[in-house]
């Protein structure tokens, strides 16, 4: 039999009082024509007030769902019976303005849809292209790539870090931790010009060069941002509140993890031991010695684990990088995808063509498609691109891990309390920008 | 501690010793390693694979888009190829219209540290229907509804279809298709002006009201069919 | 007994130079500068202008030195709306029914080139600046405006709240 599907809609704004007193409530239905018809109100009822359970609307403005992120909860009292997730609330057509620009122009957009990660998400699609394009970037470039991604890793970290612990209720450690964010900012501005919407890389290199002594002022605050860390971890880690409130809290297992597509802290903090840098590495990560922190119970303080230790992995990567940063060309030497310099581009006739080409066309691909993930702090990202020749793509599609991560957040919070369920939406991590694109 | 934790480690069906991934360099753009998968799904259903593609490294399974669930679910449950994560669910159309819409799965195998990428062709003419893999992999739920939402693309056997991005009563159409225009098919001004009639409060689909305590005051049939667990949808 | 019709709202004349109402107009004055001191924020934040907002209200650049400290996520608390982000047309009803909540006077800022103009989103799916749902008082320019840029909205609230004419402006502005 098939079943018919329909909304329906119910005013639940009081318009008027009915002879009992009651608020009026006129059903509609839509039948199947799509016409809206009015049913008949029943007699009233007597209502009653033991077993009832509440409808509440969590956001879509809400201080606590980082973004705009509407959960409807059925409760019984303050216990979460049934969690109905609605978003689309940030929803601005990436996908679809990406069709429309070429792939140097889609980079400022990659930047706006994971904004706590967008040096990460620069990367990630310079990658994809760049193995559409069949190019292969340089040493340096590769170096540079990873110092941006894993310094993209603490910067989300670190925002995650410090709104959850004010979800939680612990306003200092958000204080310390955006003040060291503030540190990578200065970096950041210095290299690129930005703080945080960065659109740091091209396809085939980066924007620019790292200036002199910024090699410097990262080791500076490879070696200050340890002792944040100590501090929030002595103040978190132990402490009976925190502790009390995150342990046993929304507890996925392995297999259910699996199932449900979580991926990075989600789903490791499950006991999978699934990094996109370990097991589908790029950019030299098999090279670079560093740990993946595992949790075993899946639950909200395992991830706050994992995700603590990840900060500290990151440093340590960090800490290599800079040492091995090789001197060399930044960008790539093909004419195709790389804007020759200005001083050959005003005085060669070739590279003026070059020049001329790319900047009103933009780079070609050759067709095909590719998917290059990679370990954003959210989990697997990646940027599926398909190409039909042309210098803009026929798809891009944002594989958005937080995404797949939310969908799982009906089955975490049934049968916990109401302020169980901002702890655990806060653990989940997520970016509404990335969610809704 | 008291039990021995271990965790789920990839590549733990791979043979021989624990052996450590490389940076791919120098990808060919056509004709690289196939994925084992793909041969074996050949010899195992035949002609519902109708090709095989291997891109910049990745291997493209071209499968009858009937047979798509029946596919999935023997590469997720077979133990020679234990595909036990759904990374992505999508659809492409291309700019010649007379293209078919394709359906794109993005399978991962942990265990034997593979992807593989299996696609189903929707000539256009025919009705934009797939089978879901939800019955298989718990994370399309979301995936498929997203796909649905910006390609029309029906999924059978998804257990609730209805719009996630734009909100359920959008009249303008499916955003990602290619004859959708990039600023929509309405006036900026008549768009506010439905988005403004659209009260976020009003609405609840037919499954949260069940629980609302407006369930009393709706009508006999009405609550026969919620609690019959009948969904809304578009 | 007879029932009067309520006045229409008109413009209060403000004449410094009168000797009239001495009290009251330092009582205006002292309350204007009261609110302009203390504007309690509700933070809208959608997207990235959000987590600059953040930032800014963080100990590097204080925004609780202007009196912004305490942000009244409930708009029934609020004194000025920051619409700090890109509003899409699904968010439209939300932000409308969240001004129509706030208690007068109350005064928008929409921050960000997106919140204003709609920005870099020309698609179906982004309101082209919110001024087309909402009065907005102040804009704030940049994709997103850093902390030293968002530091020019105090002062010019205050600006806009401490002018002689504050008062008649509230007067002035009917229905929303």
């Amino acid at each position: 039999m098939a079943t018919i599907k329909r909304t329906v809609e119910v005013e639940l704004s009081t318009t008027g009082l009915d002879p009992q007193g009651r608020p009026m409530r006129t059903p509609l239905v839509t039948a199947t024509d799509g016409s809206q018809v009015a049913v008949q109100a029943p007699p009233a009822l007597e209502p009653e007030l033991e077993g009832e359970h509440m409808l509440i609307n969590l956001g879509p403005q809400h201080p606590a769902t980082h973004g705009v992120l509407r959960l409807v909860l059925e409760l019984d009292g303050e216990t979460v019976v049934r969690c109905i997730p609605h978003i689309g609330y940030l929803h601005c057509g990436f996908e679809k303005i990406g069709e429309y620009r070429q792939y140097n122009q889609i980079i400022p957009w990659t930047d706006r849809e994971d904004y706590l990660n967008s040096m990460g998400n620069n990367v990630a699609f310079a990658l994809g292209a760049e193995r559409l394009f069949g190019i292969d970037i340089t040493e340096r470039c590769t170096v540079l790539r990873v110092i941006s991604m894993e310094l993209s890793r603490i910067m989300s970290h670190v925002v995650w870090l410090g709104t959850f612990c004010i979800d939680i209720g612990a306003f200092t450690p958000f204080l310390w931790l955006f003040q060291e964010r503030e540190n990578i900012y200065d970096l950041l501005e210095r290299w690129v010009g930005a703080r945080l919407t960065t659109s740091a890389t091209r396809v085939g290199g980066m924007a620019a060069d790292i200036p002199t002594g910024w090699t410097d002022a990262l080791e500076t605050f490879l070696v200050r941002f340890p002792r944040t860390l100590n501090e929030v971890d002595r103040v978190l880690t132990k402490n009976g509140i925190w502790v009390g409130r995150t342990v046993g809290l929304g507890a996925m297992s392995a297999d259910e993890a699996l199932n449900y597509g979580l991926s990075g802290p989600m789903l490791r903090a499950s006991g999978v031991a699934y990094d996109v840098r370990k097991d589908f590495p790029y950019l030299d990560y098999e090279t670079y010695e560093f740990d993946v922190p595992v949790g075993s119970s899946g639950d909200v303080y395992d991830r706050f684990l994992v995700r603590f230790e990840e900060m500290r992995q990151s440093v340590r990567i960090l800490q290599q990088a800079v040492r091995r940063l090789p001197d060399g060309p930044i960008n790539v030497d093909d004419h195709r995808v790389i804007l020759p310099p200005k001083s050959k581009a005003t005085s060669e006739m070739e590279s003026m063509i070059h020049h001329f080409k790319q900047v009103m066309e933009g780079p070609r691909p050759p067709v095909g498609e590719c998917y290059v993930p990679v370990e954003s702090p959210k989990g697997e990202k990646g940027y599926y691109m398909v190409s039909d020749g042309t210098p803009k793509p026929v798809r891009w599609r944002i594989r958005p891990p937080s995404y797949v991560n939310l969908s799982a957040i009906s089955k975490m919070v049934e049968g916990h309390l109401l302020s169980d369920v901002i702890a655990i939406n806060a653990s989940i991590d997520i970016v509404m920008g990335e969610i809704d694109r | 501690m008291s039990t021995p934790f271990t965790p789920v480690s990839p590549g733990s069906a791979l043979p021989g010793p624990p052996s450590v991934p490389a940076t791919l360099r120098n990808v060919p753009h056509r004709g690289g390693d196939v994925n084992p998968s793909a041969e074996a799904l050949r010899q195992k259903f035949g002609s519902a694979v109708q090709r095989v593609d291997v891109v910049w490294g990745e291997t493209t399974v071209v499968v009858d888009r009937a047979r798509v669930q029946d596919i999935v679910r023997w590469l997720h449950d077979d133990a020679s190829q234990q595909y036990d994560y759904l990374s992505d669910v999508t659809a492409v159309e291309f700019r010649d219209l007379e293209q078919p819409i394709e359906v794109v799965w993005h399978l991962r195998s942990l265990p034997f540290r593979r992807f593989l990428r299996l696609k189903a062709l929707l000539e256009k003419g025919t009705p934009l229907e797939v089978p879901s893999v939800f019955p298989i992999y718990k994370g399309a739920d979301w995936l498929e509804r997203e796909c649905y939402d910006m390609f029309g693309i029906r999924f059978a056997g998804h257990p609730d279809l209805r719009r996630i991005l734009m909100w359920e009563q959008y009249k303008e159409g499916f955003p990602l298709r290619k004859d959708f225009p990039l600023r929509g098919r309405f006036s900026r001004a008549e768009q506010l002006r439905q988005a403004l009639a659209a009260n976020p409060e009003a609405r609840y689909s037919m499954e949260e009201l069940s629980i609302a305590d407006a369930f009393e005051d709706l009508p006999q049939d009405m609550r026969t069919r919620i609690r019959s667990g009948e969904k809304t949808g578009e | 007994m007879g029932l009067t019709p309520r006045p229409e709202p008109t413009t209060a004349t403000y004449d410094p130079k009168s000797q009239e109402g001495w009290v009251t107009t330092k009582l205006d004055f002292l309350v204007n500068w009261g609110r302009a001191n203390s504007l309690w924020p509700m933070p809208f934040g959608t997207a990235c202008c959000a987590i600059e907002f953040m930032a800014t209200a963080a100990s590097q650049f204080d925004l609780a030195r202007f009196g912004m400290e305490r942000m009244a996520f409930s708009p029934r608390q609020a004194d000025v709306l920051i619409c700090a982000g890109r509003v899409p047309f699904k968010l439209a009803p939300v932000i409308r029914r969240i001004w129509q909540q706030m208690p007068q006077p109350k005064w928008c800022i929409s921050m960000g080139a997106c919140a204003s103009t709609g920005g870099m989103f020309d698609n179906y799916a982004v309101v082209q600046g919110i001024d087309t749902i909402i009065p907005v008082d102040v804009y704030v320019p940049e994709m997103e405006p850093d902390p030293d840029s968002q530091l020019y909205i105090p002062p010019s609230a205050i600006n806009e709240l401490s002018e002689p004419f504050g008062n008649s402006v509230q007067q002035q502005r009917s229905g929303l």
